[in-house]
């Protein structure tokens, strides 16, 4: 149909920009995390496992993965938990309004991360929004010092954000849900909750699959939310890369969490991908 | 049991005729979306165990009038009332469709992709919490009357349209409902496909004995399955009657043109005359303008009917058109009126034939109001 030369010129390009900006950087970075650093602070490409070895060794790593998963984990509940019931309300219920309301899900996303988290910060200090309100209230005598600098603060912020991510495939699925499907389920005697038990929600478990991946995922490599909000005690394994590769200039053990992170994340995807068939009949 | 013609004189007699209880009456209902009316005036008795069916062209409110009874839409005003054994009579409009003794065959069939076959036939029996054992007995027992038990542990993906569309009436017989309502069931199946299935879903119908609404724009399908015919135009009932009747007696210029063909004659009648163009035949009607439909099958060569006092005219052929058995001609008539005819195929082409049809087969019908 096309011509051979046509073709080349279209793959081409796509290929190359691959190959340059995300093979060689992989491949670099695989290289590195084999190799090590000097005393005096230079690369020295020796080929040796002493990164992984670390990783394995030392508790500080481990437990600031678990930390992040479940970070992630519960950004991932809580974005389900906001965002199938604003789904399933704008796709079945919202009728002429609907537009609108996506409209308003979408807009933030328009609006720089960096403001939303440092948003949070405003509303979450010793001095923000929410303790000023709360002891003008009296509801407590002195701030609440758990609301900022703490996984909590990491959590509500990445849900903040992510829960757009998690409304958008899950979205995508229900309208896609033919009408007459619940038609025929209430016409076979279904009331409307048996009806999204045993139809809907079935149905659309690919869109969760969908949704709950990118809040897991995006939140697991997360570091910004974590720097700005989360305190000592909120840090997750993409500030300690941050780090490595920064202040502490051992770009060979950064790279290394890097390729454990990529090899968790990968996994995760090829999982959700494989669940997501299993669950789709169209 | 047949429907009786009672149930067809209830129609015209009005609604409080009684003779076995109907199942369910449609009274007065109309339907508009926003300024778009799509229902007017409809009212409807459906006897139990009936066949019938709700014809019209697409647009013409048919499958809206389905989806009122079902439950889907609600009607603008209007009321049902569902025949009920121990209630006597319950407004079934203030009922939801889940609660509706009434059971759909929907167009596109609308079977459950994540359920198989069996799982979608026991949808109705599950959410009704009947015992396991009661619904595997009643599930293999309907798979088996539409000859798909061997189907049972199939996606519906996996199997035929066909297959599908038998998948479906199971689901919905299964619950034995009081009403099972069709919406164009068989107009994605191809031609030698639903002819078959017309034949099937008549004789399930009289075997299961529950009252069927059929809804079609096909006037064969509606002849070959119905007990009884109610068209509809632009949201009017225009007639209900059974098939033979519609046929024979159409009410209207618009069902006689609908349901078959036919010679629409304007004319007039004065002093015991009828007239229409050069044609002239005694008539006991009225004086004043009159439309008469009629028949091709009763136009016919001159000299082979049997009746006296037939109306005879010489004209020229200017179409043949051959239907297998029968072949139609579009005849020319001096004064410039066109008749068609059916005849027994075979006799060749012609030029010019004298043809003749008994005043008797010539229908009185009501001009059909333009309506938008």
């Amino acid at each position: 149909m096309f011509s051979r030369a046509y073709k080349t010129v279209v793959t081409v390009p796509p290929l190359m920009w691959v190959a340059v900006f995300l093979l060689v950087p992989y491949l670099l970075m695989f290289c590195y995390s084999f190799w090590s650093v000097s005393p005096a602070q230079t690369i020295v490409h020796s080929w040796n496992l002493d990164n992984y070895k670390e990783l394995l060794q030392k508790t500080v790593y481990w437990q600031t993965l678990l930390r992040s998963m479940w970070i992630a984990a519960r950004v991932m509940l809580f974005s389900l938990l906001l965002g199938y019931p604003l789904a399933y309300f704008l796709s079945f219920y919202a009728g002429k309004r609907k537009d609108l309301f996506y409209q308003m899900v979408i807009i933030p996303l328009w609006v720089s991360y960096l403001v939303r988290a440092y948003a949070w910060k405003t509303i979450l200090g010793s001095d923000g929004v929410l303790n000023t309100l709360l002891q003008y209230v009296h509801v407590t005598s002195h701030p609440l010092d758990f609301l900022l600098y703490s996984p909590f603060a990491v959590v509500l912020t990445l849900t903040h954000i992510y829960t757009p991510f998690t409304f958008l495939p899950i979205y995508a699925v229900l309208e896609h849900i033919p009408r007459n499907l619940v038609e025929a389920s209430h016409d076979l005697g279904a009331t409307p909750a048996q009806t999204f038990w045993k139809v809907i929600f079935p149905l659309s478990i690919p869109g969760v699959l969908a949704g709950a991946t990118f809040a897991f995922v995006l939140s697991l490599g997360d570091f910004l939310a974590p720097l700005l909000l989360g305190g000592p005690s909120g840090i997750m394994i993409s500030n300690i890369v941050v780090s490595l590769f920064g202040a502490a200039y051992n770009w060979p053990l950064g790279a290394a969490i890097s390729l454990g992170m990529l090899v968790i994340v990968v996994s995760l995807l090829f999982f959700s991908e494989r669940l997501e068939k299993k669950w789709s009949f169209s | 049991m047949p429907p009786t013609t009672t149930s067809a004189t209830a129609i015209t007699a009005g609604m409080s005729s009684a003779a076995k209880p109907n199942l369910l009456s449609i009274r007065n209902v109309a339907k508009t979306f926003g300024r778009n009316i799509v229902l007017r005036n409809v009212s409807l008795e459906i006897a139990e165990g009936e066949f019938l069916t709700i014809l019209g062209e697409s647009g013409s409110g048919k499958t809206t009038l389905l989806r009122i009874i079902a439950g889907f839409e609600s009607a603008t005003s209007g009321e049902l009332w569902m025949g009920d054994e121990r209630l006597g009579s319950v407004r079934l409009d203030h009922q939801p469709p889940y609660r509706r003794r009434v059971n759909t065959v929907f167009q596109h069939y609308a079977l459950f992709p994540h359920l198989t076959v069996e799982q979608n036939v026991a949808y109705g029996l599950r959410v009704a919490k009947r015992p396991e054992e009661e619904i595997r007995q009643r599930v293999a027992e309907a798979l088996d009357k539409v000859k798909m038990s061997a189907h049972a542990k199939s996606k519906p993906s996996k199997i035929s349209g066909g297959q599908q569309q038998r998948v479906a009436l199971a689901r919905a017989l299964v619950n034995r409902p009081r009403l099972l309502l069709l919406d164009e069931p068989l107009s994605a199946l191809d031609a030698n496909l639903r002819r078959q299935m017309q034949v099937e879903l008549k004789s399930l119908q009289r075997e299961v004995g529950i009252a069927f609404v059929f809804v079609t724009h096909d006037q064969e399908e509606a002849m070959v399955m119905s007990d009884r015919i109610a068209l509809l135009r632009s949201g009017e009932l225009e007639q209900v009657a059974t098939p033979r009747e519609i046929y024979r007696r159409p009410a209207t210029a618009y069902v006689a043109q609908f349901i078959g063909h036919t010679n629409l004659l304007k004319g007039e009648v004065r002093s015991g005359v009828a007239r229409a163009g050069s044609l002239s035949w005694s008539a006991t009607l009225p004086d004043g303008p009159v439309l008469f439909s009629l028949r091709p099958e009763h136009v016919r060569p001159a000299g082979t009917g049997t009746t006296s006092g037939a109306v005879r005219v010489r004209g020229k052929v200017l179409q043949q058109a051959f239907h297998g058995a029968t072949e139609l001609l579009r005849v020319e008539c001096a004064d410039g009126l066109v008749l068609v005819m059916r005849t027994a195929s075979g006799v060749g082409s012609q030029n010019e034939v004298e043809l003749e049809f008994s005043p008797a087969d010539a229908v009185v019908v009501r001009e059909s109001p333009e309506r938008s």
